[in-house]
């Protein structure tokens, strides 16, 4: 490990950065309505950046290159949902939350359905899903300063804590709409110009060139293009499948060379070296695909053909239950505004999500090694360095470690300010002093949690909190603006039925990861059972429980469906905490429709 | 607001509905001036129209773009207190009665306005639904004709992988063409539900 100076800098101005612009567009935060929702003017195309911004977590931007290089085409999956759930947001739900009027999810449960107990209950599934997509992003921040200076990992992710806490709580939505548009184009341009300069560098050198590890049309594994040693800092389990040299050094002294044989199995400590002669073929931890062909072409089981579809329906539905993704859109001024916000965000998410497939597929040719360690979220910023050596590697590895920290922290910032406004509003009497106090409560349990918890992939624990969403407010959402029928009892069911079989399918993972993985992929991905299954029981019990349709329904789907111009909308925040003043925004010029 | 002197100004007197403000230009008096100016009397108040912020905020604007392009007249002028900036709120423009009618069953969830937003509630929702479907097939269409078909998975095209090339490029201009198509249909829909409660 040496330290990267370049990546010191860079990682040091985005944190700088981050911490200037959410200081400077704190300073006109005042009112609730700043801090919940920006004071509904944010215009879509700033909106737009902002929810891309927030959305390319650590799991876009380093997980997705990471399962890549891992899984092959099968991974090319997760972009495709992760983008299609803003498609299925904007059909199903997006003008009509907007046109609501409400201030954060629970709210709108409770402004459609009319039950303080539903919205308690959703209260504590925003809280939860939050931290458990907040968990990844902090530890993720972690493993990230680790790779570019010698410290530990709890630094990292206290450091994002820090700057995010302070910017949610000196001014909410307000301070940090602005700072996730800043990060998405910030995003995009470290990770394209990285993406450019590599893919040149691999084009000019050739697929044989030195520091490749052989072309990837290859049915064999990837191989070692030079002698390589590497270290393993967990005890992992290594198949091979041809005949392998090795050098095993476990530390005790007697390190010598064997053979490995051909689809043969072997456990090594933590703390080993491992030492592969050149062009020796490259073992891979268990589950990863190890031969190129396998890698290269999409599983062709009826297992994989159904996690795939599984996967597939976590993130279409799960991105619309996905609390900080919502809280964005209550800050368009219009439910017009908040469609055309998120066809804009169709098109910036499409871009983006090419670079990182191309990262992954040429990290599977230069940093093979990284299979072996399992540490493949690191393939992005191990990359540059592998393939250019010197100052341009260096520069590049630092641009693209920038990036992934402007996604930690823009993530972050969102998953902290949306818990935050919920908390404040549900659980304290949301003043701006008690969303202050929130939001450093979250950060701080939040944080306590990444450091103590153990790190897991990131794409792969994002992905089970997208799988919850989908179960637990998808069908809400998506049933409560379309289905005059609804009752409260229904949802209520749904919604805890659902999340209990993802929560049970988390836990059973768990068991299972530490009982010698016996979990079927369906407990890996429970969607394609846990989706339906709260759907169905949403509507049954709502057509049993019909005399509880509320009352006033004809009058919230006329709020939810009549177009803007006709003026029904009602803000829900305004009759809660009165009008925000108005000469702030009129004094100051910033007055955006 | 603007001087006396000055010839008057379209853009603070929109359609001509209300009268020059008697206080313009004169020192300010211990009477209150009548702040707000309203538009013809047989329109009744909308019971929940939001037009209200926007419509001030547009007065409010133009009475501000019409100080800053006279400032000599004010600034050649003998001094005088200053007088206190007025809000003016402005009435709706007169709309048919029909188009009143049409708002107050909306608003009212009589049983007419209830089906004209069950109409449209319908029409949205087939669309969305209909498009929402056409991605969702097509999507699902890809891995399952490589489970039927594995050598449809060996093509290439360009010296690219099918697969990659299906998965990893078009479906991102495919999602952004149908939100764009939608986002179309929607718009004009929507349009077409304000003409016809206007009209």
């Amino acid at each position: 490990m040496q330290v990267n100076p370049w990546a010191l800098v860079s990682v040091t101005l985005v944190v700088v950065v981050t911490f200037y612009l959410g200081h400077r567009t704190s300073r006109f935060a005042r009112s609730t309505h700043d801090f919940l929702v920006a004071r509904r003017t944010v215009r879509s195309r700033r909106n737009a950046a902002a929810i891309a911004g927030e959305y390319i977590s650590a799991a876009s931007f380093l997980g997705i290159a990471g399962l890549v290089l891992k899984e092959g085409a099968d991974a090319l999956w997760f972009p495709i949902g992760f983008t299609a759930g803003f498609l299925a947001l904007m059909l199903f739900v997006a003008g009509p939350l907007r046109r609501s009027g409400a201030y954060t999810l629970p709210d709108f449960m409770e402004a459609r359905l009319s039950s303080p107990v539903l919205r308690t209950a959703s209260t504590w599934f925003v809280v939860f899903i939050g931290v458990l997509y907040l968990l990844p992003q902090l530890q993720g921040a972690g493993l990230a300063l680790t790779m570019i200076m010698p410290t530990p990992a709890w630094v990292g992710s206290v450091l994002v804590t820090v700057v995010i806490a302070y910017n949610v709580m000196g001014g909410g939505m307000r301070a940090i709409t602005l700072l996730q548009a800043f990060q998405y184009w910030f995003k995009l341009f470290a990770i394209a110009a990285p993406t450019f300069v590599l893919c040149a560098v691999f084009v000019a050198g050739g697929a044989g060139a030195p520091g490749s590890a052989g072309s990837l049309d290859e049915p064999a594994p990837p191989n070692f293009a030079a002698h390589t040693t590497v270290t393993v800092d967990t005890d992992v389990t290594l198949g091979v499948d041809t005949l392998t040299r090795v050098r095993v050094d476990d530390g005790s002294g007697g390190a010598g060379w064997t053979t490995w044989h051909a689809g043969s199995q072997h456990t090594v400590d933590a703390g080993s070296e491992l030492t592969f002669p050149e062009g020796a073929a490259v073992p891979t931890v268990d589950q990863a695909t190890s031969a190129n062909l396998d890698w290269l072409l999409p599983s062709t089981d009826l297992s994989g053909l159904l996690s795939t579809y599984s996967l597939l329906l976590a993130l279409l539905l799960g991105t619309m239950g996905l609390p900080h993704v919502l809280s964005r859109f209550y800050t368009n001024p219009d439910g017009k505004a908040a469609r055309r916000t998120t066809v804009q965000v169709l098109l910036l998410l499409g871009l983006f999500y090419l670079f990182p497939v191309m990262l992954g597929m040429l990290s599977r040719m230069f940093v093979p090694e990284l299979l072996i360690t399992g540490e493949t979220d690191a393939a992005v910023i191990a990359l540059p360095t592998a393939m250019l050596s010197g100052v341009a590697g260096q520069i590049l590895a630092a641009l693209l470690a920038a990036g992934a920290f402007a996604a930690f922290l823009s993530t972050a910032s969102g998953l902290v300010s949306s818990m935050s406004g919920v908390i404040a509003t549900d659980l304290l009497a949301g003043k701006v002093r008690d969303y202050r106090v929130a939001s450093v409560g979250v950060a701080g349990i939040a944080v306590l949690l990444a450091v103590t918890l153990p790190i897991d992939d990131l794409a792969l624990s994002v992905g089970m909190s997208f799988a919850l969403g989908a179960s637990t407010f998808a069908p809400l959402l998506v049933l409560g603006v379309w289905w005059r029928r609804l009752t409260w009892l229904g949802a209520m069911v749904g919604m805890c039925t659902g999340g209990g079989l993802v929560l049970l399918a988390v836990v059973l993972n768990a068991v299972s990861a530490h009982t010698g993985g016996w979990a079927p992929w369906l407990l890996e991905r429970p969607a394609l059972v846990t989706v339906p299954v709260a759907f169905g029981l949403t509507v049954l019990v709502s057509i049993g429980t019909s005399s509880r349709v509320p009352e006033d329904v004809g009058a919230v789907m006329l709020r939810l469906h009549a177009p803007d111009p006709l003026g029904f909308m009602r803000d829900r925040a305004v009759q809660r905490f009165g009008r925000a003043e108005e000469h702030t925004r009129t004094s100051q010029g910033r007055h955006r429709k | 607001m603007g001087d006396p002197t000055d010839p008057p100004d379209p853009a603070g007197r929109p359609g001509g509905i209300r009268e020059p403000d008697p206080t313009l230009g004169k020192p300010a008096k211990p009477f209150a001036p009548e702040p707000f100016v309203q538009g013809p009397s047989q329109q009744p108040q909308q019971p929940r129209s939001s037009r209200g912020p926007s419509h001030a905020a547009a007065s409010h604007s133009a009475s501000r773009a019409s100080d800053q392009r006279n400032p000599e007249p004010r600034a050649s002028e003998p001094r005088q207190p200053r007088i206190r900036r007025q809000r003016v709120v402005l009435a709706e423009p007169s709309r048919s009665s029909t188009s009143l009618r049409a708002r107050v069953e909306l608003e009212q969830q009589t049983s007419w306005g209830e089906l004209l937003i069950k109409d449209l509630v319908k029409v949205q929702l087939r669309t969305a639904v209909l498009l929402g479907l056409l991605v969702l097939v097509v999507l699902c269409a890809i891995p399952a004709v490589f489970y039927a078909v594995p050598a449809a998975a060996e093509l290439r095209l360009a010296g690219i992988p099918l697969p990659w090339l299906l998965l990893a490029v078009a479906p991102f201009p495919l999602m952004f063409g149908v939100g764009l198509w939608y986002n179309r249909l929607a718009e004009r829909r929507e349009q077409d539900f304000v003409n016809m409660i206007e009209n």
